[in-house]
C-alpha cells in the first residue's frame, strides 16, 4: 500500500482476529466460535481518513474497539505512532489513550445519564489529573466548537439532548483529550439525514482544522465516499477489497464491493435497479462459507473459491481485491 | 496541539439551572399522596420510639400483678396492660426502637456489602463473579425464614445475633440485584468511552457505576425493609430474638398470645404496631420505585 506516499502509517494494523466464544450449559463448555473479525491488516496514514464499510454483523464494530483496546484481539498487532497498542503495559496505555479515542455509534447508551453534559466532557481530562477548572473550562470551550453554547447546555443532563446535540456532545468528549486518532464507529448512522449532514461537516471542519486522522466506519455508502479518501470493504470479519474511494466508486472490482455500489440508493431515475443486486443474508459467522466467504452470494462463484479463501492482490495503485476473479 | 477558542464570559447564563435527578426524585416523591402519608406515618412511629424514654408514662419492664391485662382505655394505662401488668403504650414506645433496629440495621449492612460485592462481580465478571453469586446461591437456596432461623438457632438468641443473622438473609439479596444491574450498565457505551478515555476501574465506579446502578439497589432494599421487620420480629416470637424482658413487638406477640382469650384487642396491639410499619415502608418504596422511573 502506498497511499501514504512514503509516510509512516499512524495506525498499523496487522492479522488482528478476534473469534466470540459461544458457551453454554452448566460448565460454560465452548460449542461454536463467532468469527467477528479474521486477520485484518490494514494503515492509516497521518491525516487521511480510511473508510470501513460493510453490512451490519461484519465486524466493523467489533474492529473498533480493538483498534483501541477496548477488547483484546486473539491474534495480530497493533501499532499506534510507532507503539505497541496490544503489548503496552496500563500506565503506557493510558498514554496512548489519550492520543486515540473513539466516537460511539449510539447516542442514547453514549451518554451517561447522571453526569451534565459539561461532566461527561471533562471526565476524560479529570482522568488525566488536570485540574477540576481547567477541565471544566476546556470542556465548556469544546461543547461550544462543536455547536452547543455550554452557557444554555452545559449544564443540561443528556436525555433533555436530542441525537444530532448527544452525538455533538460525544465529539467534544472524543476531542478533549487533543487525540491525533479518531475512530468513528457509525458516528452518524442513528441520525436524521438533515442532521447527518450537519454533523459530518462539523466532523469535516474538525478534521481539518485539528489536523486529525479519522477511521470512519459505517454501513452507508454514500457517507463514506463523502468523508473517506481511502475505503476498505468488510465482508464477514474480513476484508475483501481496499482502494481510494475514487476508484472503488467507479471501478469496484470485488463482486460484493459491485454489488454494495449497486444497492445504494440514488437520486437518479435513470440508476433505478429493476432486481437487488445481493440476495438473501449474510451467512452465519458462526459457520461461515469455506473458501471465499462471499461465494455463497457470489454470481461469479467457481469450484476454487470453495477451497482456500482469496489473498488481497493489487489490481492498481493503491487497490487490492482479495477476489480469483483477479488473479 | 489543537486550539481551543475560548467563550466570551462575561454574558450572563442562558439557562436556568438544571434540576439533578435525585432532586428530580425528592420532587416526584413529595408529589405523591401515598408516599407523603406513609412517609408521615413513619416520621411519627421513628419519632415516637427515638422519644421513647420522654414519651412512655412507663418503665417498660415494671408491671404490677393485679394490674394484668387491663382492657385497653383503663385509668392509667391508656392502650392496657400486658399479661404482667405492664403498660402497652410504654411497651409499644419502647419495643419500636428494637423493631425499627432490627428492620432497618441488617438491610443498611446488606445495602453497603451487597452493594460492594455485587458491584465487584458484575464489573470484574469471569471468576471473581462466578465465586461471588455462587457463594450467594448457596445462601440464596434456602428460605429466608428457614435461613434466619437457622442462624439463630446456632448463634443464639440477643439482638446483636439476630442482627447479624438477619444480615446474612438479605446480604445475598442484595447483591444479586446489584450484579445484575452492573452487569446492564457495563455493557453500555458510556462506560465503554470510559474506558477509552484510559479511567482505571475505581475511578469508572464511582463516576458511572454507582450512579447508575445505585437507584435500582436502593428501591430493592426499601422492598426488603418491611420483610426484615416481620423476620426479626418472627425470630422474637419464636424466642431466637430479642430476650425477655426487653420489649420488642414480635416477643411482646408471643408472650400475649395466650391472653388472646381473656381479652383480644391487648394481645393484637402489637401485630397492628408490625403491620402499620411495614406497611408504611412497602408504600414508601413503591412510590420510591415510580419517582425514581423519571428519565427518558
Amino acid at each position: 500500500m502506498n497511499a501514504g506516499n512514503g509516510r509512516a502509517p499512524l495506525l498499523q494494523v496487522r492479522g488482528l482476529r478476534k473469534h466470540f466464544p459461544l458457551r453454554s450449559g452448566v460448565l460454560q463448555r465452548t460449542y461454536a466460535w463467532v468469527r467477528a473479525v479474521d486477520d485484518v491488516s490494514f494503515d492509516v496514514y497521518p491525516a487521511e481518513t480510511l473508510g470501513i464499510v460493510g453490512e451490519s454483523g461484519c465486524g466493523k464494530s467489533t474492529l473498533a474497539r480493538l483498534i483501541l483496546r477496548l477488547i483484546e484481539p486473539d491474534a495480530g498487532t497493533v501499532r499506534f505512532d510507532g507503539h505497541d497498542v496490544r503489548g503496552a503495559a496500563p500506565p503506557q496505555m493510558k498514554r496512548l489513550r489519550r492520543d486515540m479515542q473513539l466516537v460511539f455509534q449510539d447516542p442514547y447508551a453514549s451518554l451517561n445519564p447522571r453526569l451534565t453534559i459539561e461532566d461527561a466532557v471533562a471526565f476524560s481530562l479529570l482522568v488525566h489529573d488536570r485540574p477540576r477548572d481547567e477541565a471544566r473550562e476546556r470542556a465548556r470551550a469544546l461543547l461550544g466548537r462543536v455547536g452547543l453554547d455550554p452557557r444554555v447546555y452545559g449544564r443540561r443532563y443528556a436525555h433533555e439532548l436530542s441525537g444530532g446535540q448527544r452525538q455533538r456532545v460525544n465529539i467534544a468528549r472524543a476531542l478533549v483529550l487533543d487525540p491525533k486518532l479518531l475512530v468513528l464507529d457509525e458516528p452518524v448512522s442513528a441520525l436524521d439525514k438533515s442532521v447527518q449532514a450537519q454533523v459530518l461537516n462539523l466532523l469535516q471542519d474538525l478534521k481539518a482544522e485539528r489536523a486529525l486522522t479519522y477511521v470512519f466506519i459505517s454501513h452507508d455508502l454514500n457517507v463514506i465516499e463523502y468523508v473517506s479518501g481511502r475505503v476498505l470493504v468488510m465482508y464477514l470479519g474480513e476484508v475483501v477489497e481496499t482502494g481510494s474511494a475514487d476508484a472503488l466508486a467507479q471501478a469496484p472490482k470485488h463482486p460484493y464491493t459491485q454489488a454494495l455500489f449497486a444497492s445504494a440508493p440514488s437520486m437518479d431515475p435513470d440508476k433505478r435497479m429493476e432486481r437487488p443486486p445481493l440476495i438473501g443474508d449474510p451467512p452465519n459467522p458462526i459457520d461461515p462459507p469455506s473458501g471465499c466467504r462471499f461465494r455463497t452470494r457470489c454470481a461469479f462463484a467457481m469450484e476454487r473459491c470453495a477451497s482456500a479463501p482469496p489473498a488481497l492482490r493489487p489490481v492498481g495503485p493503491a487497490h487490492e481485491v482479495a477476489c480469483y476473479l483477479f488473479s | 496541539m489543537a486550539l481551543v477558542t475560548a467563550l466570551p464570559q462575561d454574558t450572563e447564563p442562558v439557562a436556568q439551572a438544571p434540576i439533578s435527578y435525585w432532586r428530580a426524585v425528592g420532587w416526584r416523591l413529595a408529589r405523591d399522596p401515598a408516599t407523603l402519608v406513609a412517609g408521615s406515618v413513619l416520621l411519627i412511629i421513628v419519632l415516637s420510639a427515638l422519644l421513647a424514654p420522654w414519651l412512655a408514662p412507663y418503665d417498660p419492664s415494671a408491671g404490677s400483678i393485679r394490674l394484668r391485662l387491663a382492657p385497653v382505655g383503663a385509668p392509667g394505662h391508656a392502650l392496657g396492660t400486658d399479661e404482667q401488668g405492664r403498660d402497652m403504650l410504654s411497651r409499644l414506645l419502647w419495643g419500636g426502637r428494637m423493631t425499627l433496629v432490627a428492620g432497618l440495621a441488617p438491610v443498611l449492612v446488606a445495602l453497603a456489602l451487597g452493594t460492594a460485592l455485587g458491584v465487584l462481580a458484575g464489573y470484574v465478571g469471569g471468576l471473581t463473579n462466578t465465586l461471588v453469586m455462587r457463594t450467594m446461591d448457596v445462601f440464596y437456596a434456602f428460605p429466608a425464614v428457614l435461613l434466619a432461623i437457622a442462624i439463630s438457632g446456632a448463634l443464639g438468641p440477643g439482638l446483636p445475633n439476630t442482627l447479624l443473622a438477619l444480615s446474612i438473609v438479605f446480604v445475598p439479596r442484595v447483591v444479586r440485584v446489584a450484579e445484575s444491574a452492573t452487569v446492564q450498565v457495563k455493557g453500555l457505551e458510556y462506560i465503554a468511552a470510559a474506558r477509552a478515555s484510559g479511567a482505571g476501574v475505581l475511578p469508572i465506579m464511582r463516576h458511572h457505576l454507582l450512579a447508575n446502578v445505585l437507584g435500582p439497589i436502593l428501591v430493592f432494599a426499601s422492598t426488603q425493609v418491611s420483610l426484615c421487620i416481620i423476620l426479626a420480629a418472627g425470630l422474637s416470637f419464636l424466642g431466637l430474638g430479642v430476650t425477655p424482658p426487653a420489649a420488642e413487638w414480635g416477643l411482646m406477640l408471643n408472650t400475649l398470645r395466650q391472653s388472646i382469650y381473656v381479652n383480644a384487642i391487648v394481645p393484637a396491639l402489637p401485630g397492628l404496631a408490625i403491620f402499620i410499619t411495614s406497611m408504611a415502608f412497602n408504600l414508601l418504596s413503591d412510590g420510591l420505585r415510580d419517582a425514581m422511573e423519571i428519565r427518558a
